[in-house]
């Protein structure tokens, strides 16, 4: 017969957990050898690790910077350690870095690169981080150390080193007494990194800033009267007009009367990582805006706006890149109006974004879905209308549990700019090590070109990993 | 009691539906609804799972849409013109069953929010409301903490303060306390009777019979899809004129 009964007289105290039973042979055993398959699996695992060291450490540790040429660097691997000694020659890399970097970029006007690349970390900053005062302020002021380095390396005259030097002086200030107003910076990015970089007159660039002035300004005013959509609408007709049809009158005129300009930098001057950044960099910034819309347009009711938007995603997620980037090097001047030119990497840049748009809108649809119908229900219920609730409920949401795989498309975005190669620019990894093999003295330099672009590119596509981690961990607000 | 079952009650009409019908596809959801809720009336709408009590409180805030008939709230009527549906939404208050709580958002921005966006009050001003919301709910300490950190009755009183941050004239309350552990129920049922004391006019689905004894001025029980029968709730639990009620009665107060 069970006892039924039972009352307690005192309530248990909290007591410490048990300490954790620890040490280097109990995780050894647990890990590595708890049962004979898994004792194997180690041994072949420590031989097979043990087999890519010591093939590829020789090399790595050998490795010599100042011969200049794959023959001398030989002769000294040889005469120094005997016949058959390996080594990797990175003179390849010292003697040639400037074309993994800037391509055939004029070299007295590298500071021009070099200030767009800091001002990119410096746009980013309020961006990546809110405006929180000390992180933007180590971004800016990290960037600006580094641009003064990176200029003082590649022999600036002493006046762009100046004008640089000052400019992230007052920057780095400006992060620190108001981390958010950086957000100006952010939004004149796009036309100064362009003149900073093709150069020509610097009318151009802020013409087409207008012309977003224009739409922005335009929807502003007009979405109290007439609605947001119909607002947008009509600023982005009125932009189009003043780019299309006044813009270039206009600029032109300036550029008579106050002749501001860089020297022009011949766009197939263009090429190395310089190249992937201005690619990677555009088609990343310009894709997550649109694959924003595009992730609203596939769950609209609206039947024409929803088709359009699966037709595009379907169609381009169809299609291999590759053809996109021909498309973009034969075709696309087709469709454009006759008068306008632009440029071969311009025409990638578009299409390059159109490309990740869809898989960032597909990304953003999968978070989307994942979002208890409750909140749009919420949201309908306390008035909000389609766009408030979109941006402040939803999306925020579905961005949040959508960061991982934004970030995957953002890293094989990057890294598929090497493919550009295949229309002609010449990216780091095919197009820059072809032409600095082509060189006699670094034909044999098979390991080295690619070793180093690998570990560049590794080193930025790390980093954006690391920075979802701490967004992911920063955004959450679970506490469980 | 007894007191609260006659307060406030005007002669104004806050909701008139007449011959409201609604379909899911085929499914017949609501059929034939005629309603008419005056304002400071507080009513209790209950039935059997599936008899489209829920649907009906939705289709007042066009949560759902109706096929035929008349919903007017307000004076305003419900059509697919989205400017009315607007005026109507932040006319009437809702509450859910699962709370609904925005998780990316502070419990004080879950309340600002739409009074900011939708009704442009200054945020201060927004603040001081949603503080006087927290602590009318006996809340105002968990202002800064994100809704995951609340327990369900507090995120429900965090989800009706929200609600009231809107001003509303009416509210909707959708099953508030059916996700909730029974040491909890108590808490939202308190602020529910605190509201309808201070006369909101207030629909309530919900299987709390206790409540509906202490607040309501009328039950109204629903089945299939149809109201069957209403009345004022000691008339409603003592003497249920039609079978189906007394059925359903039998089955939730059995026990």
């Amino acid at each position: 017969m069970p006892d039924t009964s039972f009352v307690r007289r005192e309530m248990l105290a909290p007591q410490k957990p048990p300490a954790g039973q620890s040490g280097a042979v109990k995780w050894l055993r647990e890990n590595l050898f708890s049962s004979p398959f898994n004792t194997i699996l180690t041994i072949v695992g420590l031989w097979a690790v043990y087999s890519l060291v010591s093939g590829a450490a020789p090399w790595l540790l050998n490795g010599m910077w100042s011969p200049s040429s794959v023959d001398e660097c030989r002769e000294v691997l040889t005469n120094t350690l005997g016949e058959g000694a390996t080594g990797a020659c990175w003179g390849v890399v010292r003697t040639r870095w400037h074309q993994f970097m800037f391509g055939f970029y004029d070299q007295s006007a590298y500071w021009r690169p070099l200030l767009a690349f800091a001002l990119l970390f410096v746009s980013l900053a309020p961006v990546l981080y809110f405006g929180l005062r000390s992180p933007s302020l180590m971004m800016v002021g990290g960037a600006g150390a580094l641009l003064v380095l990176a200029l003082w390396g590649v022999g600036t005259d002493s006046w762009h080193l100046a004008l640089a030097f000052g400019v992230m002086v007052a920057l780095a200030a400006l992060a620190w007494v108001a981390p958010k107003r950086l957000l100006w910076v952010t939004l004149a990015f796009p036309a100064t990194a362009y003149y900073l970089l093709w150069g020509g007159p610097v009318w151009g660039p802020i013409g087409v800033m207008v012309g977003f002035g224009v739409a922005y300004f335009v929807w502003h005013a007009a979405q109290v009267k007439i609605g947001v959509t119909p607002a947008a609408a009509l600023g982005i007709a009125l932009a189009l007009v003043w780019w299309l049809m006044l813009q270039g009158k206009v600029t032109a005129v300036l550029a008579m009367a106050v002749p501001i300009e860089l020297p022009a930098q011949s766009p197939d001057k263009f090429g190395g990582f310089l190249l992937s950044f201005i690619i990677g960099v555009s088609a990343i910034s310009a894709s997550l805006p649109l694959g924003i819309l595009l992730a609203l347009g596939r769950r609209s009711d609206m039947l024409l706006i929803k088709t359009l938007s699966v037709g595009f995603i379907e169609f381009v997620r169809g299609v291999p890149l590759i053809t996109m980037l021909f498309t973009a090097s034969l075709l696309l001047q087709y469709f454009l109006p006759p008068q306008t030119n632009f440029d071969l990497i311009l025409r990638v840049i578009i299409l390059v974004s159109l490309f990740a748009s869809a898989y960032i809108a597909e990304v953003i649809r999968g978070g989307m879905a994942s979002l208890p119908r409750g909140q749009q229900e919420a949201a309908d219920a306390l008035g909000l209308d389609y766009w408030q609730a979109q941006r402040l409920i939803i999306m925020p949401q579905a961005l949040k549990v959508s960061i991982p795989g934004i970030v995957s498309s953002f890293i094989s975005l990057f890294k598929d700019t090497t493919l550009v190669a295949l229309v002609g620019l010449a990216d780091p990894l095919v197009g820059i090590t072809r032409i600095v093999r082509s060189d006699i003295y670094w034909k044999a330099a098979y390991w080295e070109p690619f070793v180093f672009v690998g570990a560049i590119f590794f080193i930025f596509c790390f980093s954006m990993s690391r920075y979802s981690m701490y967004l992911e961990n920063k955004l959450k607000t679970d506490h469980r | 009691m007894a007191k609260t079952a006659q307060m406030h009650v005007t002669d104004e009409v806050a909701i008139q539906i007449t011959a409201m019908n609604k379909w899911y596809g085929q499914f017949h959801v609501l059929r034939d609804i005629n309603m008419t809720v005056n304002r400071g009336e507080r009513i209790v709408v209950c039935g059997p799972s599936g008899s489209g009590k829920s649907t009906l409180i939705r289709c007042i805030n066009r949560l759902e849409e109706h096929q035929s008939g008349q919903i007017i709230v307000d004076g305003t009527e419900l059509t697919s013109d989205l400017k009315n549906i607007d005026k109507v939404r932040s006319e009437v208050g809702m509450v859910f069953q699962h709370f609904n709580l925005f998780p990316h958002l502070t419990i004080l921005e879950n309340l600002t929010l739409a009074p900011i966006w939708v009704r442009k009050v200054p945020k201060r001003e927004a603040v001081d409301t949603a503080m006087y919301f927290l602590e009318k709910v006996k809340i105002p300490e968990q202002a800064s903490k994100y809704p995951g950190q609340l327990s369900g009755g507090q995120q429900q009183r965090v989800a009706i303060a929200r609600s009231l941050c809107m001003r509303p004239r009416i509210m909707l309350f959708d099953e508030p306390t059916s996700a909730l552990d029974p040491e909890m129920i108590k808490e939202v049922l308190d602020t529910m009777i605190e509201l309808a004391e201070d006369g909101m006019t207030m629909i309530c689905v919900t299987h709390e019979m206790g409540f509906a004894q202490a607040v309501a001025n009328r039950v109204v029980f629903m089945d299939q899809g149809q109201i069957v029968e209403q009345n004022e709730p000691k008339e409603f639990f003592a003497n249920p004129k039609s079978d189906r009620t007394k059925l359903f009665l039998s089955q939730i107060l059995g026990h």
